[in-house]
């Protein structure tokens, strides 16, 4: 064998694969959705140092500390106010929230309602596996109608949320659904999400082997991938108001918003013109532009005196 | 320490008369801080409306987030994204703070937090003054750790303290508390902005060194560790989790060992260096009142009463009020008769007063529900008893 034939992982320099093993369990659905990131930030052609990642708490929350972008694991629920932080103080950024079901739409529910509705530009990628995974399988705000979970063991009957329907409804800009089936859909519309600006929320319908199936005798991984090829059903931009999901009832996928509207540092930095003027510059200028700036002002003098 | 002086910008120079919460903005503005996330609560907005209103012309970005737990996030995320940052509140929104100051620990992220604080418990007496979570700023959010708290006891010294607070929270890496009180942020006095050449600032110190050796965390119980910003290439990872320097998870009982012991002693260790307190006629006095923040400024009054009566007594005014001033008090318990600590709470730093003693003198609590200030007299009289 020749030296040189290394099998590296094709998605080296975008995980950090020092960090692997990962914690996940086999046939666990998060995996595929961090390797459809990982695919579309190298299709994307992002710079990777302006890209960031933050993370809630749960096992998808978990995804921020293994791949190799700028990246934090905040607290559960709060991965929208960190992130919002991190590119309000560095616009140049672009910045993910990868995290789960219950962390994004429980416990941070709030955020991501207000952060929608500011149409901040932030891609929000939602792991929906219709439970609370790392702490053993309760109910979710996401849970369908009837699923058993260990918090309602005779069946959840709660009202869930569609969560393509409340991101519309909240102000978001970019609204998808795939499961984790479609991972060519889901690589394309996080390629899309990093391209454009404003709030792109993309939800992925994952499997949760260890509790979601196993507690409601759905079988394994492969039986979660048959259900989603029989029962997703691709309708773009469909009013997100058809998007609901029954226990194991169709799921609507597609793309169902995508519209232009200015994002919250757009609209600030307008509004901020009209009454400061033209001169107005968030943060002022950068240490590198002022060098650039001193620079060009030197060669323009040092141009004048050889006259 | 990276020292500069202040960036004009954020400095607006010359004599003010404005009130406490006034002057915390004007204090964040000329320290350096860029990036302000807030929740309206009484008696603290007006640092946030005026941190809103001057934000433009600075350069600077204001955002009312949907509550105090997003606020306290969004901090975290701006220090990463490179700025400094502060945000202010009172007791509700301070308790909504709590798990994220603790993340904020954990992490080692630089900012401010400003308590204008209200009697309570819970809604209370939103209105006025209290001195009520004091040991709340300490212990307040889950696990061991430390913090640095200072206490303003006049409008400028909101502004002089506020500076302070950034310079502490960028070399130590850690939240930096202004515990003031509704009757400082509400009460208009003189201000004194000085030119931004006379004011001094610390710098962040954002790591340049080659990317493989680059660290966000060194566990060696000292300020000073470089940190770094999004954007700059070092592709750093930070979690609440128990880390090692790395900042990836290891959660062992040795290596929370490692971080707890970091966390608390750079603070501890250091404590020499941090505390500030300002002490008049201490030596040879016979009873000492130590009091902080507006409480002082009626204890004034009652010393003076106390020494034309021809009593010796001294007094002590917590500057810093975390880390405690634990040596000096053990000192001075060796020395005087008794330690006379009125507060606007039911009794909470003379907790510390009394540890710190430790039965070597008298220690007299003169406590105060909230929702005003002492009456003097009543000060005076623990002191008259103190001496006899
Ligand atoms: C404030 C707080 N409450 C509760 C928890 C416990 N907790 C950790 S993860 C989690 C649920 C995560 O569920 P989800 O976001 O759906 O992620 P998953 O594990 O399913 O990927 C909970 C409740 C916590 N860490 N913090
Ligand atoms: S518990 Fe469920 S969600 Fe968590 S890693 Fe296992 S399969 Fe995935
Ligand atoms: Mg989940």
């Amino acid at each position: 064998m020749n030296d040189n034939t290394e099998i590296k992982n094709p998605l080296a320099g975008v995980l950090r694969t020092e960090r692997m093993p990962h914690i996940w369990c086999p046939g666990c659905g998060i995996g595929s959705v961090v390797t459809c990131f990982a695919e579309a930030t190298k299709r994307s052609n992002i710079d990777p140092d302006k890209l960031a990642v933050v993370s809630g708490i749960g096992c998808s929350g978990r995804m921020a500390g293994y791949v190799n972008f700028d990246s934090i694991h905040s607290t559960h629920g709060r991965a929208i106010p960190v992130a919002t932080g991190l590119k309000l103080a560095n616009p140049k950024l672009k910045v993910v929230v990868f995290s789960g079901d219950g962390d994004l739409t429980g416990i941070g529910g709030n955020h991501f309602i207000h952060a929608a509705r500011r149409n901040m530009d932030l891609v929000v990628i939602c792991v929906n596996n219709f439970t609370y995974g790392m702490t053993g399988g309760q109910v979710t705000p996401t849970t369908p109608s009837s699923a058993n979970a260990s918090t309602t063991p005779y069946g959840n009957y709660e009202y869930p949320f569609s969560l393509p329907f409340l991101a519309d409804a909240a102000g978001a800009t970019y609204v998808a659904r795939w499961t984790s089936l479609h991972s060519r859909n889901i690589t394309q519309s996080i390629e899309e999400a990093l391209q454009r600006r404003g709030f792109s929320f993309i939800e992925v319908i994952t499997p949760c082997t260890t509790l979601y199936l196993r507690r409601n005798r759905l079988g394994d991984g492969v039986d979660t991938l048959q259900y989603y090829q029989n029962n997703a059903v691709i309708k773009h931009g469909i009013d997100t108001r058809e998007t609901a999901i029954g226990f194991q009832g169709q799921i609507v996928v597609g793309k169902f918003v995508d519209r232009p509207k200015p994002d919250y540092l757009e609209s600030a930095t307008r509004c901020n013109v009209k009454f400061i003027g033209d001169d107005y510059q968030l943060y002022g200028k950068t240490e590198p532009e002022k060098q650039a700036e001193e620079e060009a002002k030197k060669a323009a003098s040092g141009g004048e005196s050889a006259v | 320490m990276n020292i500069v002086t202040a960036d004009p910008k954020g400095v607006d120079a010359g004599p003010h008369f404005m009130d406490g919460d006034h002057a915390i903005a004007e204090g964040a503005l000329a320290a350096g801080c860029r990036f302000f996330a807030g929740y309206p609560i009484t008696p603290s907005t007006e640092t946030a409306e005026r941190f809103a209103e001057r934000a433009p012309e600075v350069g600077a970005l204001f955002i009312q987030m949907e509550d105090e737990i997003a606020s306290i996030a969004a901090l975290i995320g701006g220090a990463w994204g490179g700025q400094k940052v502060m945000t202010v509140t009172s007791g509700p929104g301070f308790s909504l703070m709590m798990e994220n100051i603790g993340l904020a620990v954990m992490t080692e992220t630089p900012m401010v937090i400003a308590n204008v604080q209200r009697g309570g418990p819970s809604t209370g007496l939103p209105t006025l003054t209290a001195q009520q979570d004091m040991l709340q700023v300490r212990f307040g959010s889950h696990g061991d750790y430390n913090i640095i708290a200072l206490s303003p006891d006049s409008p400028q010294e909101c502004f002089d303290l506020t500076i302070e607070a950034f310079n502490l929270s960028e070399f130590y890496r850690v939240p930096v508390f202004i515990m003031t009180d509704e009757t400082v942020g509400h009460m208009h006095e003189k201000v004194v902005i000085p030119p931004a050449d006379q004011i001094k600032v610390v710098e962040r110190n954002l790591y340049k060194g080659p990317k493989e050796d680059f660290r966000p965390y060194g566990f060696d119980s000292q300020g000073g560790h470089p940190m770094t910003r999004a954007g700059d290439g070092y592709r750093f990872h930070i979690t609440g989790l128990t880390h090692n320097e790395r900042g990836y998870p290891v959660m062992t009982p040795e290596q929370n060992q490692i971080v707890l012991t970091h966390l608390i002693e750079k603070i501890n260790g250091n404590a020499d260096k941090i505390i500030r307190l300002e002490e008049d006629q201490v030596e040879g006095a016979e009873v000492v009142v130590l009091s902080y923040g507006i409480t002082s400024r009626i204890a004034v009054r009652a010393v003076q009463e106390a020494r034309k009566k021809g009593l010796k007594v001294g007094s002590l005014r917590l500057i810093t009020v975390w880390p405690f001033c634990e040596q000096r008090i053990r000192d001075l318990s060796q020395k005087v008769k008794a330690i006379v600590v009125p507060e606007i709470n039911y009794g909470q730093m003379v907790r510390e007063v009394e540890r710190s003693a430790a039965g070597r003198c008298q220690v007299v609590s003169v406590n105060h529900c909230g929702g005003a200030v002492h009456d003097p007299l009543v000060i005076l009289k623990a002191i008259e008893e103190a001496c006899r």
